[in-house]
C-alpha cells in the first residue's frame, strides 16, 4: 500500500510539469517580492529612482510641439499586441504623454497596426484628457488603426512623419524592422524622437538614430518614474530586489563551478 | 465599476492561465491554449470591425485634403477592392486578388522594406563617428563585425575571423544578456502590476 509521500510524489509527477518546476520557483519569488514591495509598509517607503534622460525629454519633447504648433507621433511598433508587456509598458507610458498634450493643448497621433491596441489606447487618451481636465480635447481619429501588414505600417506612419512633420516622435513599444525605417524618417523629418524597445537587435538602430532611447527595463519603470505612483514605484523595487538575487545566484555558480566543476545544479 | 468588472476579469485569467501555465494534465493544456489562441481570436475579430471602421471613417474625412487626397484614396480602394475581388473571383492562383497580391502589394512591401538598406547605410555613418572612447570602440567593433562577414578578412587568417566571433560571444553577448534580464524583470513587474490591479492605465475612463 502506497503511503502519504509516495500518493503526493504520484500526484505531483501527473499534474505538475517537472520540467518548469525552475520557472515556477522563480515565478513564485517574483509575485512574493512584488507582493512584499507593494502592500508591506516598509517595502513602499520613499526612494529615488535614478535620472533617466529619455523620461526626463518627455516633458521638453512635448512642449517643443506646441512651441512649433506641430503635432506629436505615438506609435507602439508592429511587433507586439496587447498581451505583450512591453505594450502595456508603452500605453503606460502614453497616458502620461496625453495628460501633457492635453494640458498643452497638442495633437497627439497614435497610429497602429492592431485593431485591439487601438481600442484600448483610444480609452488611455481619453482617460487622460478627462484626468488633466480637458476632455473636449480629445479627438477619437487620432488614434487610428492603418495596416496589420508589417510594412503597410511602415509605410503609412513613414508617410505621416513625411507630410506632418511632427515636432516629436515616440517609438515605445515592441519594434521589428521596421524600427529603422520610422527612426531615420523621423532624424530626417528633424523630429526630436524617445524611443524604447524589447527586442536588443532593435536597439541598436534607436540608439544611432533616435535623440534619447530607454534600455532594458527603463521602459517598464518609466510610467512609475512619470506618474509618481507609490504602488507602482514600490514594484519598481521589486524589480532591484530581483537583480540583486539573480546577481547572487549567478556569482554563487561562478564559485560552484571553479570548486566543483562537475556540478550542474545552475543549469536550468 | 467600469472598471472593476474588468479588472477582476483580468485578474481571474491572469491567475487561471498562470497556473494552467506549469500544469501537465491534457486537459490543463488544452484550456490553455483555448484561452490564449481562440478566446483571443474571437475579440481580434470583434476589434478588427472597430479598426475598419476607423480606418474608412478617419481616410473619407482626408480625402478632399490636397497634401493627403491620393494617398487616403489607395489606401480605401485597396480595402475595398481586395474583398470584392475576392468574393467575385476566389483566391485561387490565377484569380485578380492574387494578381494584385503577387503584383502590387509584395512589391510595395518589398520597396519599403529595400529602403531600410540606404538608411542602414545612414545611420551607420552618423553611429560610427569616433567622437569619444565608447563610440570609438563601437567602431572598431563594428569593423570587425563587418569585415569577419566578407573575404578580406580570409587574408589575415583565421586569428582574425576567431577573434570577431568572440567579439559577439562574449562582450556582445554578456551585454545583450544584461539587456534581456532587465527586459525579463520588467515584464513580469509590469504583468503583476496588470494583474493585481496596481497598474490600471489600460482600462480607461470609469464612466
Amino acid at each position: 500500500m502506497l503511503d502519504h509521500p509516495a500518493l503526493l510524489t504520484i500526484a505531483i509527477n501527473e499534474w505538475l510539469d517537472i520540467a518548469q518546476l525552475p520557472t515556477f520557483l522563480a515565478a513564485v519569488v517574483a509575485i512574493l517580492t512584488v507582493l512584499y514591495t507593494t502592500y508591506h509598509k516598509k517595502g513602499r517607503e520613499s526612494f529615488k529612482i535614478r535620472e533617466i534622460a529619455g523620461l526626463k525629454a518627455v516633458e521638453e519633447a512635448i512642449g517643443r510641439a506646441t512651441e512649433m504648433a506641430r503635432p506629436i507621433l505615438f506609435t507602439p511598433g508592429w511587433g507586439g499586441d496587447i498581451q505583450r508587456p512591453t505594450t502595456i509598458a508603452s500605453l503606460n507610458i502614453l497616458s502620461s504623454v496625453a495628460e501633457k498634450t492635453a494640458e498643452y493643448n497638442s495633437q497627439l497621433l497614435f497610429p497602429t497596426h492592431d485593431p485591439v491596441i487601438m481600442s484600448v489606447a483610444q480609452e488611455v487618451i481619453a482617460e487622460s484628457y478627462s484626468r488633466a481636465g480637458y476632455p473636449e480635447r480629445f479627438n477619437i481619429d487620432d488614434t487610428t488603426y492603418v495596416s496589420p501588414s508589417q510594412f503597410g505600417y511602415a509605410a503609412a506612419v513613414e508617410g505621416m512623419i513625411t507630410r506632418l512633420k511632427p515636432a516629436s516622435v515616440f517609438l515605445l513599444g515592441t519594434f521589428e524592422a521596421e524600427s529603422l525605417i520610422l527612426a531615420e524618417t523621423g532624424n530626417i523629418a528633424g523630429s526630436i524622437q524617445i524611443a524604447g524597445t524589447d527586442s536588443t537587435i532593435q536597439l541598436a538602430f534607436f540608439i544611432v538614430a533616435c535623440d534619447y532611447t530607454l534600455i532594458g527595463e527603463e521602459l517598464f519603470a518609466a510610467s512609475g518614474y512619470l506618474s509618481k505612483d507609490k504602488s507602482i514605484m514600490a514594484s519598481i523595487r521589486a524589480q532591484d530586489i530581483m537583480k540583486v538575487i539573480i546577481a547572487a545566484v549567478i556569482i554563487l555558480a561562478i564559485i560552484s563551478a571553479f570548486v566543483a566543476p562537475l556540478s550542474d545544479w545552475w543549469k536550468f | 465599476m467600469a472598471r472593476l468588472f474588468p479588472q477582476i476579469i483580468c485578474g481571474f485569467f491572469g491567475i487561471v492561465l498562470f497556473v494552467l501555465y506549469f500544469l501537465k494534465a491534457p486537459s490543463a493544456k488544452t484550456l490553455y491554449l483555448t484561452i490564449t489562441s481562440d478566446y483571443w481570436q474571437i475579440i481580434f475579430a470583434f476589434a478588427l470591425l472597430v479598426g475598419v471602421a476607423s480606418f474608412i471613417r478617419v481616410n473619407i474625412k482626408k480625402v478632399a485634403k490636397l497634401s493627403e487626397g491620393p494617398y487616403v484614396i489607395t489606401g480605401l480602394l485597396g480595402l475595398f477592392a481586395m474583398p470584392v475581388m475576392a468574393l467575385l473571383w476566389g483566391i485561387k492562383g490565377d484569380s485578380p486578388f492574387m494578381w494584385v497580391f503577387e503584383n502590387v502589394q509584395v512589391p510595395l512591401q518589398a520597396t519599403v522594406f529595400a529602403l531600410l538598406a540606404f538608411f542602414v547605410a545612414s545611420a551607420s555613418l552618423r553611429g560610427f563617428k569616433a567622437r569619444s572612447v565608447p563610440a570609438t570602440i563601437l567602431l572598431v567593433s563594428a569593423l570587425i563585425a563587418l569585415l569577419s562577414r566578407s573575404d578580406i578578412f580570409g587574408w589575415f587568417g583565421n586569428s582574425a575571423l576567431e577573434f570577431s566571433e568572440w567579439v559577439r560571444s562574449y562582450p556582445s553577448m554578456s551585454a545583450r544578456r544584461g539587456i534581456l534580464i532587465g527586459i525579463g524583470l520588467g515584464s513580469v513587474t509590469t504583468s503583476l502590476r496588470v494583474i493585481l490591479g496596481i497598474e490600471r492605465t489600460w482600462l480607461g475612463k470609469d464612466r
